[in-house]
């Protein structure tokens, strides 16, 4: 019998939630290790020679690197359930476009309302609304970003919600009266057991970037 | 059905080339629009609001952005000839990566290149070359990136070969030098018609990049 994949991780990264939700999602069980990124495993050097990041899918013993790969990756080798993508080239291309707008602009953005202070945050928290705002206009009136049903752009997204208290803490503001349809479409996400399980409880995520802030600012 | 395809485009984009590249490789006519980036058109922002950028692939009025999701499209679209991305999850996940690494590292070194001097020129050069030995290891005796057959890391890279003249020019280095393997592989690519027509003259791209690089680097 084949081992399990493993899933190299370090439990606040919104990037590993990623790898997570998609594994839950197409039901395929995984060994989960943490990561010290003070001491990075052997595992992890030798998977992930060129970046040494994680999330690091080890699938039958070959790595697979970079968290949205990885969820392309799972979505390709377990394709029997729940697609990601729809089947539609068009549908394809513009998923795609949207979870790298998360990856360009989001991602900066949030960092700087967390992880900064003074100007530089407050130039984040800008960014971050105006990101918001877009995303929220993408999502419209549909119940996920793939329309129906929960796919590639939801999970490249959702795992950033469990930050939103952090990013509301210490950027001093709400996202809710920002972007309500936002809020709304992350509490149905939330719903489903694949990303319950997946994302850590907000408080500890808090707990986190104030030590983080405490121990960098 | 007709199948209209316009791409709107700059000619010293690598970015560009890729799409070029792509759709040549699957026979696809296409409609070519050059625009003026300081004076961008009304159709290029209309398509493409959010980042204002080129290429941008235009299918029977609908517009796909950023060249590396355009390159998959394409494929997908004209899936009947020339397979630009292999049928195995782990392999298409390597050429993925290998994509990506492309547009986070190369791009920036590559920038710093000509677009700065002194230090930082200095140190864009070390990773630039650092960047490229990467790709050649990686290269490794195949033919292409992807193996046998010419395929998405090969079009995600080769048209960063027309700006190899203006790297050599203004961070006085020798590419075929540092990875002699790299620039085989250069010309191996340049044997295919999709590659040949797409890309333009190097001395002509080291023309425009001089005059960029007075922007930046004021003398």
């Amino acid at each position: 019998m084949a081992n399990l994949p493993i899933l190299l991780d370090y439990w606040p990264s919104m990037f590993g939630m990623r790898a997570r939700v998609a594994l839950r999602e197409k039901g395929v069980e995984f060994e989960y290790r943490e990561e010290d990124f003070s001491n990075k495993s052997p595992l992890l050097l030798q998977s992930n020679p060129i970046h040494k990041k994680i999330p690091v899918l080890v699938h039958n013993g070959k790595p697979v690197c970079e968290s949205l790969n990885v969820v392309q990756y799972v979505d390709e080798a377990w394709p029997e359930k729940n697609p990601f993508f729809p089947s539609d080239p068009y549908e394809r291309a513009q998923a795609r476009f949207w979870a790298d707008f998360v990856d360009k602009k989001f991602t900066d953005a949030q960092f700087k309302v967390w992880g900064k202070k003074g100007e530089e945050q407050e130039a984040g928290k800008k960014e971050f609304i105006e990101a918001v705002k877009i995303l929220e206009s993408e999502l419209g009136d549909k119940p996920y970003f793939g329309g129906d049903s929960f796919g590639y752009v939801d999970i490249s997204l959702i795992t950033f919600s469990s930050w939103f208290q952090a990013y509301e803490k210490f950027g001093n503001f709400s996202i809710e009266s920002e972007s309500p349809k936002l809020i709304a479409w992350a509490k149905r996400c939330m719903e489903k057991e694949s990303v319950s399980k997946s994302l850590p409880d907000s408080e500890k995520i808090v707990a986190y970037a104030a030590e983080y802030r405490k121990n960098n600012l | 059905m007709a199948n209209e395809v316009i791409l709107l485009d700059f000619w010293p984009s690598m970015f560009g080339m890729r799409t070029r590249i792509a759709l040549r490789e699957k026979g696809v006519e296409f409609e070519y629009r050059e625009e003026d980036l300081r004076n961008k058109s009304p159709l290029l922002l209309q398509m493409n609001p959010i980042h204002k950028k080129i290429p941008v692939l235009i299918h029977n009025g609908k517009p796909v952005n950023e060249s590396i999701i355009q390159v998959q499209y394409i494929d997908e679209v004209w899936s009947h000839k020339n397979p630009i991305l292999p049928s195995d999850p782990y392999q298409r996940a390597q050429a993925r990566f290998w994509a990506d690494f492309i547009d986070k590292k190369l791009y920036d070194a590559q920038r710093k290149v000509w677009a700065t001097k002194g230090e930082e020129q200095a140190a864009g050069k070390k990773d630039f070359i650092e960047i490229l030995k990467t790709l050649e290891s990686e290269l490794g005796d195949k033919p292409y990136f992807g193996g046998d057959d010419f395929g998405y890391v090969d079009i995600a890279l080769i048209g960063f070969y027309t700006w190899f003249p203006a790297y050599e020019k203004f961070a006085n280095l020798s590419i075929e030098s540092e990875v002699p393997k790299l620039i085989a592989w250069v010309k191996k690519c340049l044997q295919r018609e999709s590659v040949a027509k797409s890309l333009p003259d190097p001395e002509k791209v080291t023309e425009f990049v001089s005059e960029l690089r007075k922007k930046f680097v004021p003398e």
